[in-house]
């Protein structure tokens, strides 16, 4: 039928959207960022991964259109469904909305106060609450990594391999050449062709036609061969995306986790610490893809582990933090040496630690870490009735109070509390907050 | 053209389709629709597509093509959300007013609603499209797709030169400005919309012939002498007070440069391609329903369609013509679908069937047995308002128990006005005919003064109708978006006309 026809369109590519939507995220953003803070206050370290619902007023994104006010003037409307009414009835009007099935549409046309939701998938949602946090003083130093390469487009070759055949640029130049060696288009074969089962079908040929179809034959015999001369795709114009290796210049950095796990630490505190360097852990996986992490965990002794170790297992001890800074000294010895490599550090303790241990987590600190560090954080891990006791900044655990001494020394060190769920991440982004950094 | 229908021989019987079974079902659809209905349709393209491109289509007015804006973005985000959340479906097809006709079919249908889908929107929609005469005199089949991908590679364009904010800001208020920038009494002072959009196809297709990514420019930030010679004699042609703010803005600004007034002209363009749709809804869903009935109805009476087709059938259908009642929590206003369905339904009766009370009201038609014309008549020559002015009859009117209510905002009760009786049919009608005018209760808002010299203030007049005022939550919001346009002050009168 030439009326009518079908695609199919479903594999057409999707996301054709995609573009609106950023635009989208964008207008939002201030509302969108609020949000997104809001509810990560309540979520648990396996929600954060997914993608999240939320909810930002509808008033930041109205789309305005003149309207006559409802509670103006007069109108007459017509219903359907009428059952008893007869005319003259009055109708008394229902509270606030101005008449029948008014108060259904504001909401409709987005015009609403209420709030407008919708789903951000989880690249977005840890792209907007990370977005201006970052590494604080991530310097270039002797570059180690600068062997890593990048491969860039550098136009078109005439060699390479299939993969890389640039399909538009070998059409196009094969195009060309026919055009210009004039090779016989199939149609004309198939023309002449037809012409030829013509001749052939008459029974009794005139000498016309039997030259006619001489002369046939031997032009479809020049065509056959200047074909084979001139073929439809000749290794000439094949042509290749070309890419060069170009060196690219990355910033080694590595974050040393240090985590107490001694029995001191219950549950509840273990489970607070871990959701920080959950957090902090998406984060550097997010915003540096070369930064290298070190899990550290401690008892009375110290052990390096892997991540699902780190975050997942249970071990229980006695407490002696200064062994877990020789831990990492050691590690950062034998593998990362202070010169190449950007060295941050974050410890999340209860603060109790083996009596005159403190002294000496100071000293380590101040003797061989701070030096080598660009930066520092630690994170006490407080009980909720003990938030209250130590509202002053200068009371606090053994550790919190040693620190407090030689903090002022150091610019790069910082030192924080978190004793309820919800102030992981305020101290989360007081930590790496990229415009405090800059003020200060 | 050959029968694809015969009798006995069904074109489908499995919920499932393919291709093959769509081309069959189609071409018996066709049979009905040309041979028997003799509708007038543009050349079918019937694509198919999945849920997630539907939803892409839906916030883009549903149009194939459309430029990139914020808002559509937003439009999709809600509506996925609503979808996943299972609060609503997704419709069962889009239809696009071009030539040849586009319509989507969701991949999802079954082979019942896919035929259902095909003779509504291929046929129905299709035939009302090419015929009525606001689709004829105001949009440009042939023209809009290529306009609209003009448009996109426009805006795309500006984006890249001026920035996203700069192109947001133009687009986010000529987008407020919609619904006052169309014509709606008088064409055009001087280009007539089809030349207009057939003048920038080409300009969009020149651009595609002589595209070269080394010369690749936008028009001059700058306005020639020339073009602005032409700009300032069509200013100076309109007739104040002007209607259509948009086309105002866009030439008389003092502010604007050319790129900036190539937006406004997009936005203003879009809006009125789909003016009509907003006019003719009940009168465009009346004829596809009417025309997906009649064939689905036929299909089975022809014995094309098995019994499991024909009740899945009546299941959609009564379901799209479902009309709940003002007291029904489900009711937002009456149901465009149902309406223009039971209208036409009866108008077939009224030519077969008639009572004393046809004769009566519609002596003209009553009896007259030709009910194909007359609905293509009524489909080609009205719009909802001057339809149900004409064609609601006392049946529908008792069928739908339609009452008018009157409602000033001074008093504490509503009245009923009049209800389905003798004495109330003609004011019922003329109420409801009247809520269709789309200048009700849309704002009357015009440029009565713009000084051009000197401060050049622009002045804007709200003709008070039933004194009904501008809702002051958006009023100020938008002044500020017209401001952006015009560059200086912008002042709003209301008054009482």
């Amino acid at each position: 039928m030439a009326f009518s026809h079908f695609i199919d369109r479903r594999k057409n590519p999707k996301g054709k959207s995609l573009g609106n939507r950023q635009r989208f995220l964008k207008r939002a953003r201030a509302q969108i960022k609020e949000a997104v803070s809001k509810s990560l206050r309540d979520r648990s370290l396996k929600e954060i991964e997914k993608g999240e619902k939320i909810s930002i007023p509808s008033k930041s994104t109205v789309e305005p259109r003149f309207r006559l006010d409802p509670e103006t003037g007069k109108r007459e409307m017509v219903h359907p469904g009428n059952k008893e009414f007869g005319k003259g009835d009055k109708i008394k009007k229902p509270p606030q909305s101005g008449g029948k099935g008014k108060g259904k549409k504001a909401s409709t046309d987005g015009e609403g106060e209420d709030a407008f939701q919708f789903t951000l998938t989880q690249d977005e949602f840890l792209d907007i609450f990370f977005e201006d946090l970052e590494l604080p003083n991530l310097v270039k130093r002797s570059l180690k990594e600068i062997k890593a390469t990048a491969y860039k487009r550098a136009g078109i070759t005439v060699s390479g391999s299939p993969t890389n055949m640039n399909l538009i640029r070998t059409m196009r130049n094969a195009h060309g050449r026919r055009l210009a060696l004039h090779r016989p288009s199939t149609r004309e074969m198939n023309e002449l062709k037809e012409r030829l089962f013509e001749l052939e079908r008459i029974a009794q040929p005139s000498n016309e036609e039997i030259l006619s179809r001489k002369d046939i034959i031997a032009k479809l015999e020049a065509m056959e061969r200047r074909r084979r001369w001139a073929p439809f795709i000749d290794p000439l114009d094949v042509r290749f995306n070309a890419y060069e290796p170009t060196p690219v210049e990355t910033t080694a950095a590595v974050m040393f986790c240090l985590m107490d796990v001694s029995g001191s630490m219950g549950e509840r505190e273990k489970d607070l610490a871990k959701r920080f360097y959950m957090l902090l852990y998406l984060f550097l996986k997010r915003r540096y893809e070369r930064v290298e992490i070190v899990f550290i965990r401690h008892t009375h002794h110290a052990e390096e582990v892997d991540e699902e170790t780190f975050f997942y297992s249970r071990q229980s001890g006695g407490t002696v933090v200064s062994t877990a800074l020789d831990k990492m000294l050691e590690v950062q010895r034998d593998r990362f040496a202070a010169h190449e490599w950007n060295i941050y550090v974050a410890q999340a303790s209860d603060g109790f630690t083996q009596s005159g241990d403190a002294k000496r987590c100071v000293e380590i600190l101040n003797e061989s870490i701070m030096p080598i560090s660009q930066y520092y954080a630690y994170i006490e891990i407080l009980d909720e009735r003990e938030l209250e006791v130590f509202s002053n900044e200068d009371s606090g655990a053994e550790l919190w109070r040693a620190y407090r001494t030689f903090a002022p020394a150091w610019e790069n060190f910082a030192q924080t509390r978190i004793a309820r769920p919800q102030d992981i991440f305020p101290v989360f982004r007081e930590l790496f907050s990229k415009t405090k950094r800059e003020a200060a | 053209m050959e029968a694809v229908i015969e009798k006995g021989n069904i074109i489908f019987d499995d919920a499932n389709w393919d291709f093959e079974t769509l081309q069959r079902t189609l071409e018996a659809i066709e049979e009905i629709a040309l041979g028997d209905l003799k509708l007038d349709i543009y050349p079918n393209q019937i694509e198919i597509i999945s849920s997630e491109q539907m939803l892409d289509a839906y916030s883009s007015h549903g149009m194939p093509l459309m430029y990139k804006h914020w808002s559509f973005g937003k439009h999709f985000a809600r509506d996925q959300m609503m979808y996943q959340k299972g609060y609503t479906g997704l419709a069962y097809e889009i239809v696009i007013n071009s030539n040849p006709c586009i319509a989507y079919l969701m991949e999802e249908n079954t082979m019942a609603m896919q035929a259902l889908v095909m003779a509504h929107a291929s046929f129905g929609h299709n035939h009302f499209f090419k015929n009525n005469y606001l689709f004829r005199q105001w949009t440009d089949a042939e023209g809009i797709l290529p306009y609209l991908d003009f448009a996109k590679k426009y805006i795309a364009k500006c984006e890249d030169e001026y920035g996203f904010e700069e192109v947001e800001a133009i687009l986010d208020a000529s987008h407020a400005l919609m619904d006052q920038g169309v014509f709606r009494y008088s064409r055009p002072p001087r280009l007539s919309e089809a030349d207009r959009m057939a003048k920038l196809a080409a300009r969009a297709e020149h651009e595609e012939l002589t595209f070269n990514d080394i010369w690749r420019t936008l028009p001059n930030t700058e306005e020639d002498e020339e073009e602005k010679e032409e700009r300032q004699a069509e200013v100076r042609n309109i007739k104040l007070p002007e209607e259509n703010l948009l086309y105002f803005i866009e030439k008389a600004s003092p502010v604007l440069r050319p790129w900036q007034r190539e937006l406004v002209r997009i936005v203003r363009n879009i809006a009125q391609y789909f003016y009509p749709q907003k006019q003719t809804k009940v009168m465009n869903e009346g004829c596809a329903t009417f025309v997906h009935h009649y064939i689905m109805t036929e299909l089975y009476n022809r014995g094309a369609i098995g019994e499991g087709a024909i009740l899945e059938f009546l299941h959609s259908h009564s379901s799209v013509v479902f009309q709940p009642d003002f007291d029904d929590p489900r009711y937002s206003g009456l149901n465009p679908y149902a309406l223009g369905f039971a209208m036409m339904g009866d108008i077939k009766r009224i030519c077969e069937e008639p009572k004393a009370e046809d004769r009566e009201w519609f002596p003209e038609i009553a009896g007259s047995g030709d009910w194909r014309e007359i609905l293509k008549d009524a489909w080609a020559n009205y719009r909802d308002e001057s339809f149900i002015l004409q064609y609601l009859s006392p049946k529908i009117m008792r069928d739908f128990h339609l009452f008018a209510i009157a409602d000033n905002a001074k008093e504490t009760h509503v009245e009923v006005s009049a209800i389905h009786d003798d004495l109330g049919y003609r004011r019922v009608r003329e109420r409801l005919a009247a809520m269709y005018d789309i200048g009700m209760h849309e704002p009357n808002v015009q440029v009565v003064a713009a000084a051009l010299e000197g401060d050049r203030k622009l002045t804007l007049h709200h003709k008070v109708h039933d004194g009904r005022k501008l809702s002051d939550k958006t009023r100020d919001v938008i002044l500020t978006h017209i401001e952006t346009l015009w560059g200086h002050e912008v002042k709003l009168e209301e008054t009482n006309a």
